[in-house]
């Protein structure tokens, strides 16, 4: 059992100012999940009756990409690989002071205390991650042969779990990571190559318009994602991009 | 009243070709004309959005996340079903039928199996054209794996995320439609109520997640994809957001609710910890291929596993079952590992745990085979736990983690209520009494991309195309309804939170309406149940107001559903007399202790109808017709 002192970004509104305010957790099991131990914190807050603390989860095994909290200054703590609901208590101590935020990032406006409203990267989505295919009227799953290498470094970039942590670590705010993962997902493949060129332009200007900044190498992306989308893929990414503008010229 | 599941007439391999030639059709001018709510954006939401926008309708889609990609399909992990027989190891689409609806105990529709099975095949071509990455082999070929219940290998796989691929894909679809500007997404936004105008669905009722304000929405005919209510156990393997509020609510309009107790527990998830537990983490169904379940021979054996010798050892699974071992299908396992517990041979703190073992794989294949195939599993146990699978056993417990019930839905996927289409787990039609591994996502998929888009056209071809209005008398009553609701769950400001009141319920249903039932633990639910639901609307607090966003005051709204649903499953229970895939009466047993089936008595869908809150539904009965098999016992020995 631990006792922890947690300050948490408290903000109603949008256009609240936002502060942060001071909670103890008292009684803390190690094996708690920090979402868990949140909750507990909560329960106690709500028979004060006072609010209780606003913060998006939802599966809580790591994977919808819906929890999205800033643990001590790092997206979703400190835990290598690790998205918070993932997150267990026994990587604290006793004693230990928490600062708790949401995703900051121009492009990920407060919503209240620790949502952001992440709908731009669905845009950047929407704008061209895709492979233009009807249902119905494709061909057998076999009569596309695709190389186990090709099909292996797809799936390491369609891991992304779209959490927009790899925005929030970045000092510019750039949705490179994110873009480059799912641009590099489908240019690996036969499929999607042949739509590559006009996807990788939409998708970038579609990034560019939401207000995401530019990629300068400080790589803090690659540390924050919780599935280890590696920084190669924005190479990629760039690498696509030139040669669609090459194509263009 | 006996209801009709209205299956086309003829050979069972013909019935689904029949059907379509049947079904009439909406031409491509017309299609625009007419609006489709879709609610829910997993498999069966995301593809059935998707596919009904490219056909050219106008469609709506809602969902309360904050986008579509994290439904909780997403969290599926080992695989999906197809019968393409690549392996060439005698797999079918008869096999896939037939161990599909052996899986379901003989309570499912034979002729939605089929064509369950018929459509695997598509699905496989339709996610490797959308750029699914399936797991390959070094040729290039697609490669397959085992799963409970089958002795083929007929599963596709995209390492331990598989419903994340398979969603990621449907969602790529659907965003493609919303850039076409056919589809219409509403995230953070949750479906409250369904309004019906002389009959038909023709919208429904929603709050807006972030702003608060409610309000309504008509359509030509409205899908509910809102998935499954394991939740209603306060524990189990669904997000922490599932919940049964749009069936139900649907169900209070006038649906009917099938099948409400067949509920799946899931052998290997991780077990409980503690009180403060909000949710349990499954553990894949694959793991089963490599790893040996198993539980010290003698009870109270406190030794740490390594120090265990191998003939003090049960390997309850390949004992009790030599032909299938680890992977005898959910239900059984799960029972099995209930049993040994009951014994007082469990593992682990409190002695609710059974070990998985990978020694042996490792052994035989090397940690890097096993790493390979199962490492993301791995580190998701060492996460959780803080225990090292490669080194030691894992401990593993069951949980409830799906439920073949839920609306009931004709062979086209309608309700009882005309223009209400139900699709995915939300309904009840493929999976009979339990449901195999791989198969939720191979059924989302067929409802979404193959079988809606066609048979909703039949209904939308017999209706007029915008009769409804947000002006008719009913969305205003609705509005009213839902509206008042809200408002008295605020007005209470009791003591107690809404957590507490749903993990008490929890706890009532697990101990009672869980793995195993009586119908003495089935009348002590029926007696608490309502005790609960009393207390709640005279003593929850839910703190914040309306008009903003509130997440006490969503719970509250779901708990308050389940609140109620939860008798409809106990009733639903104590109605069965028999033992049957994941519906266990300790008073229908074989002397071996499986599962005795009563087909003389219970060869049915049970279809509920609403009567009032508190008040016993009345029961309609689909009898289930055999065509082309025979009913078998059930035997994985």
């Amino acid at each position: 059992m631990m006792n922890l002192t947690l300050l948490v970004w408290r903000q109603k509104n949008a256009n609240d100012k936002g502060r942060f305010e001071k909670y103890e957790a008292k009684n803390i099991n190690h094996e708690m999940s920090f979402l868990e131990m949140l909750d507990v914190v909560n329960e106690e807050l709500i028979k004060e009756g006072k609010e209780p603390i606003a913060f998006d989860h939802d599966c809580r095994e790591g994977i919808c990409g819906m929890c999205s909290q800033v643990i001590n200054g790092v997206p979703h703590g400190p835990l290598e690989k690790t998205t918070v609901c993932q997150l267990h208590m026994r990587h604290f101590k006793d004693g230990d002071v928490i600062y708790i935020e949401p995703w900051r990032a121009k492009a990920f406006p407060i919503i209240k205390d620790l949502i952001v409203d992440r709908s731009a990267l669905d845009r950047i989505i929407q704008a061209g991650g895709y492979i233009s295919v009807h249902t119905g009227g494709v061909p057998d799953a076999n009569a596309i042969l695709i190389p186990k290498e090709d099909a292996d470094a797809a799936m390491d970039a369609a891991e992304c779990i779209g959490c927009g942590a790899c925005v929030a670590a970045c000092p510019n705010g750039s949705a490179m990571l994110f873009t480059a993962a799912k641009v590099m997902h489908l240019a690996k493949l036969p499929q999607g190559k042949i739509e590559a060129f006009r996807r990788v332009c939409l998708m970038t200007e579609a990034m560019q318009k939401e207000g995401f900044g530019a990629c300068s190498n400080h790589y803090e992306c690659q540390a924050a994602c919780p599935k280890g989308i590696k920084v190669s893929f924005i190479s990629g990414l760039n690498r696509e991009f030139i040669k669609a503008q090459l194509r263009s010229k | 009243m006996i209801l009709n599941g209205k299956c086309p007439e003829g050979p069972l391999h013909e019935k689904w070709d029949i059907r379509r030639h049947e079904l009439k059709l909406v031409s491509p001018a017309n299609r625009r004309k007419f609006k489709i709510i879709v609610v829910g954006t997993g498999l069966a939401g995301a593809s059935a959005a998707a596919t009904l926008g490219e056909l050219g309708y106008n469609v709506e889609a809602f969902c309360y996340q904050d986008s579509a990609r994290r439904a909780h399909s997403i969290a599926a992990q080992g695989g999906i079903n197809a019968a393409k027989n690549y392996p060439n190891d005698g797999d079918s689409i008869y096999h896939l039928f037939y161990d599909t609806i052996k899986g379901g105990d003989f309570r499912a529709r034979e002729a939605n199996v089929y064509r369950l099975a018929m459509i695997s095949n598509n699905i496989i071509d339709q996610c490797v054209a959308q750029g699914v990455p399936f797991a390959r082999d070094y040729a290039g070929y697609l490669d397959n794996r085992s799963f409970g219940g089958a002795q083929v290998s007929r599963t596709f796989y995209a390492r331990g995320q598989t419903g994340q691929q398979l969603l990621l894909g449907a969602y790529s679809a659907l965003s493609r439609q919303v850039k076409a500007g056919t589809v219409k997404l509403f995230p953070r936004t949750e479906m409250l109520d369904l309004v019906v105008i002389d009959g038909e669905a023709k919208g429904i009722i929603v709050r807006d997640l972030v702003t608060g304000e409610i309000r309504a929405h008509c359509a030509d005919a409205v899908c509910l994809c809102t998935g499954g209510y394991s939740n209603v156990f306060y524990l189990s393997t669904n997000a922490m957001g599932c919940n049964v509020t749009a069936t139900f609510r649907a169900y209070k309009k006038g649906a009917y609710f099938a099948n409400p107790c067949f509920t799946q527990i899931h052998p290997t998830c991780i077990p409980v910890s503690g009180d403060y537990q909000s949710k349990l983490t499954l553990m894949s169904e694959s793991l089963r291929n490599d790893g040996r379940v198993w539980v010290p021979k003698k009870a109270g054996d406190k030794r740490p596993p390594q120090e265990i010798p191998e003939d003090e050892r049960d390997y309850f699974l390949e004992r009790k079952y030599p032909s299938y071992g680890n992977l005898a299908p959910r239900d059984i396992s799960s029972r099995a590992a209930k049993e040994v517990c009951d014994e007082g041979r469990g593992v682990g703190p409190g002695g609710r745990g059974v070990y998985l073992d990978f020694a042996d794989a490792i052994r035989r294949l090397g940690e890097n085979t096993i790493r390979q195939r199962y490492g993301n599993l791995f580190e998701m146990y060492e996460r959780i736990t803080g225990e090292d699978a490669y080194k030691q056993p894992m401990r593993i417990y069951p949980a409830p983690h799906y439920t073949m019930g839920g609306l009931w839905v004709d062979y086209n996927l309608q309700s009882n209520i005309e223009g209400l289409f139900v699709l995915g787990e939300a309904n009840f039609s493929d999976h009979g009494a339990n449901r195999l591994g791989a198969s939720a996502l191979m059924q989302g998929l067929a409802d979404g991309y193959f079988i809606i888009p066609y048979t909703i056209a039949d209904y939308l071809a017999k209706t007029k195309a915008d009769k409804a209005s947000i002006n008719h008398p009913e969305f205003k009553k609705s509005l009213d309804a839902v509206s008042s609701n809200i408002k008295r769950l605020l007005s209470i400001k009791g003591k107690r939170t809404v957590n507490e009141f749903h993990r008490e319920l929890g706890k009532i249903m697990w101990d009672n309406v869980g793995m195993a039932r009586s119908e003495a633990s089935l009348k002590k639910a029926l007696a608490e149940i309502p005790l609960l639901r009393e207390d709640f609307w005279k003593n929850v607090r839910v703190t914040g107001t309306d008009l903003e966003l509130n997440q006490e005051l969503e719970k509250a709204g779901r708990v308050a559903d389940f609140l109620e649903f939860a008798e409809l499953m106990a009733w639903d229970a104590l109605h069965r007399n028999e033992s049957c895939g994941g519906h266990f009466r300790v008073e229908f047993q074989m002397p071996d202790g499986e599962a005795k089936r009563n087909d003389e008595d219970f060869c049915y869908v049970a279809a509920w109808q609403y009567k009032g809150e508190g008040v016993m539904p009345e029961l309609h009965k689909e009898p289930l017709v055999f065509e082309s098999i025979k009913l078998a016992v059930r035997s994985y020995k």
